[in-house]
Parts: C-alpha cells; structure tokens; sequence
C-alpha cells in the first residue's frame, strides 16, 4: 500500500493541502498536485536547475526535495513572482536583454538569480555567472542571461 | 513518481531515531538529499525504509566549545558559510564551502551529509581532515567519538556501522596565527573536483612553524598528506620548499576513472598543492 502523508504548505501566497505519497518530489507536487507546470523538471537530479523554486525564501532544487518534508513551508515559484501583473525586475531583464529562447531553463534561471541577487544586490559579472554554474541552457550561450542578471541587479538596488 | 516506493519516518529525537534504525531493515538516512535524492530518483538507491533526519532536534547548531566549536550534522552548507565564528576562526570551511555543489544546493546540503556519504572528492571531510575533527557517532550503545583520521576507512565508505548515525562534529581551532587556502581543479564550477588541495601553515619570521595538508579527488578517500608536512616544518617559507612539497605531493598515486586518469590527477595534486601553500604563506606574512 502507498505510504502517504497529509501535508500542508502556502503556495504563492495560497494555501495547498493534500495528501501526497512520501515518495513524490516537491516539484511533482507543484506540477501535478497544484498544477503549477511553470516549475519544470530537466534531469530529475540535481544537475540542470529547471526546477529551482524558493522555499522560504531559499533557492532550492525542488527535484532534490520530498514534498513531505515542504509541509508547513512557504514555497514561491515562478508563476508567484509577478506582482499585481508587473513582472518582476529578473523577468522583464531577461525580456529585454533575449535571456531565453526555448524557455525551458527560464523558470529556474530567473529564481535562481531573484534569489541570488536577493542576497548579493551587487554582483559583478563573474558572481551571476557562479550564481547560474548549476543551471543548463541549451539555446542562448548565456550572455543574455548573464546580461539580464546584472540589468535586474541595477534595478533592484535601486539604479546604483 | 521517480523513486521507488518506501516507507517514510520522521523522528523529532536522537533515541527515536536510534531506536527506528535498530529495528527496521534495508534503511536509508535521508540529510540534505542532494546526493541520495539523486539515487533515489535514478532508482540506484531503493531502500525499503526513509528516515528523515531533517525532523530530528538537536542536529542544527552550531555551538562554540572550550577549544573550537561543535556543529550539529544537520547544519546546512550555506549555513555554515554565513557564520561568525567560522568566518573568524576557519575562514578556509568558508573558501572550501564555495566549491560545494551550487549555492542552490548549500541551501539544503548538510555537513554531515557530506561527511556521510564521503564522496572521494568532496571538500568538507578534507577541510575536517586539516583540524582533526571529532566525530560523533550515536548509536544503539549510545555515542563514541571517531578521530577525522579513523573516518573514511574506504571509498564512499565511513567508520559508521548500519545502527549508526553521526550527530556532530567537534573542530579544534588553531591557536596560532596562521594563513590558509583552499584550491580546487574541476571541469565545471561547482562539478566534483579532480583535485582539490587545503593548507594551513603557520609562518613565524620566515620559517615555517606548522602545516596542514589535505587532499581529495586524488584517491579513493580523502588523505592528510603526511609526508608533506614533514618536509614543510622547519623550512622556510619560500617557492623552493612549496615546489618540493609540491613534488612530493604529485608522487602519490592517483586514482583513475572513467574521465580522468591517474596520472593527470598526480600532475594536478602537485600543482594545487603549490597554489595552495602559496597562497596559505602570503596569507600567514599578511597576518591574517
Ligand atoms: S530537474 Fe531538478 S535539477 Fe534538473
Ligand atoms: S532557453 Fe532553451 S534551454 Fe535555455
């Protein structure tokens, strides 16, 4: 018989409870329990970084996590960082500076650097690069990411 | 659903969970899960039982003791890279640690976890290695203390027996002034190391007053290099005697695998180990 638990985690700003078999991964979860697709999954072990989602406020790998042990966190994914229709400063950089292509690393790219630059408001063009080393890209060759990175740290320390 | 089914546990106490691992079969302990995720997901792991040791209190803190500090197994790599007393007493944990996986893994990677599975290339046995942790070890007897020197006893393998767990370890600091670094060889950041060299040496005018050398990726399990202390104490500090330890260092046989060949792991043991001490001296004459 599945082993399963009752849990309950914030979602965004919205409350999910579920019962989840122990065995499932939190981007799983996000993906088929709260049908946030906008997570996605690349290798399902820890080496592309698609599926970096935050949890209380942390950059995580959401393919390297049990969803169990999320039950009582508060977890924000790509779909939750436009507030009130304004893109956030990462997404709109990485508009205007051609920071994806297929899209398909664009989720975890852009919570990696929004978590990144969260705590380091001032990186220079090596630290975006480190920030992102445990995230694959196939199509853009990463200048425009790395591009879009430094643009949203200007204007999230406010233009400095 | 990738991994295999199991039977989840989540103990709150050291006893619970010493006393689920004695009576349970085909176990796993499951700490920051950025190694054993992986295998369960691949299915390379599929233990019947899961015991998470992120419910268990008491494993995540980090504590100053008469000598050092103590720090619970459950502390968290990004953790430990923002702590005071690290940063001021073992600011090499700090340089190694950036080496550690991606800092989107730190936020969940464990000290202990990384001691535990002993991966031959990962950076924190051997930074634990340099200052002769202490290891402590909870078990159905209760604790024992395992010397850093007893810990890897073979590839992936460490000084822990299927009942036990480890629960924290104990870093003596050194007292003397001293310099350090920590340098590292990897195809990509954040990639395992081929080679990754940490040192430690104090300099008193010139002459070298004590050393500390650590290697990992070279072998199958982390090593102090010995040998390359001997030859370091006494000596001055200068590029002649870092290129003779340097040489010294690349005589130990290196391991191969299916990426890299033992050969150019020696050639690369020699040089992060001149990189290393080089650094680790200017840093002892700047006095920091
Ligand atoms: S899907 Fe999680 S790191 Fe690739
Ligand atoms: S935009 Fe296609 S993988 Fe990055």
């Amino acid at each position: 018989m599945a082993d399963t638990r009752r849990i309950n985690l914030t979602v965004n700003g919205e409350s999910h409870e579920g019962e989840v078999e122990t065995r499932m991964h939190l981007a799983d979860f996000l993906r088929q329990s709260a049908g946030l697709t906008g997570t996605h999954l690349g290798c399902e072990h820890g080496v592309c970084g698609a599926c970096t989602v935050l949890v209380d406020g942390e950059a995580v790998r959401a393919c390297l996590m049990l969803a169990v042990q999320a039950n009582e966190t508060s977890v924000t994914t790509i779909e939750g960082l436009a507030e009130d229709g304004e893109l956030h400063p990462v997404q709109r950089a990485f508009q205007e500076q051609h920071g994806l292509q297929c899209g398909f690393c664009t989720p975890g790219m852009v919570m990696s650097l929004a978590a990144y630059i969260d705590e380091n408001p001032s990186p220079d063009e090596r630290d975006i690069r480190e920030a992102i080393s445990g995230n694959i890209c196939r199509c853009t060759g990463y200048q425009g990411i790395v591009a879009a990175g430094l643009q949203a740290a200007v204007e999230i320390r406010g233009g400095g | 659903m990738k991994p295999a089914p199991f039977t989840y546990h989540d103990p709150t106490t050291i006893d619970e969970l010493v006393g689920l691992m004695g009576s349970l079969e085909d176990v796993k302990l499951l700490a920051g899960g950025q190694s054993l995720m992986p295998m369960l997901n691949l299915r390379l792991a599929q233990p019947d039982h899961l015991i998470d040791l992120n419910t268990v209190a008491g494993l995540s803190a980090v504590d100053p003791t008469d000598v050092g500090l103590h720090i619970g197994a459950m502390v968290r790599q990004a953790d430990l890279m923002k702590n005071d007393a690290i940063l001021t007493n073992m600011p090499i944990m700090i340089e190694a640690l950036h080496w550690v996986g991606h800092f989107q893994t730190r936020t969940r990677g464990t000290i202990g976890g990384s001691m535990s599975h002993l991966d031959p290339a990962a950076e924190l046995p051997a930074v634990a290695l340099l200052y002769d942790a202490e290891l402590t070890v909870n078990g159905p007897e209760g604790s024992r203390a395992v010397p850093m020197r007893e810990w890897p006893i073979a590839y992936m393998m460490p000084n822990l027996a299927e009942d036990e767990v480890l629960t924290g370890i104990d870093f003596r600091y050194w007292n003397e002034p001293h310099g350090y670094a920590f340098e590292e060889f990897a195809r990509r950041y954040g990639d395992f190391a081929m080679v990754a060299v940490g040192a430690l040496l104090a300099v008193e005018d010139g002459v070298i007053r004590r050393a500390a050398v650590a290697i990992a990726g070279n072998q199958p399990t982390p090593q102090r290099l010995d040998d390359v202390e001997a030859a370091l104490v006494g000596q001055a500090a200068s590029g002649e005697t870092f290129q003779n330890a340097a040489e010294l260092a690349s005589q130990i046989e290196g391991m191969s695998d299916s990426y890299t060949d033992g050969r150019y792991r020696q050639r690369l043991a020699g040089v992060m180990t001149k990189r290393a001490l080089t650094r680790a001296a200017a840093r002892a004459e700047g006095g920091s």
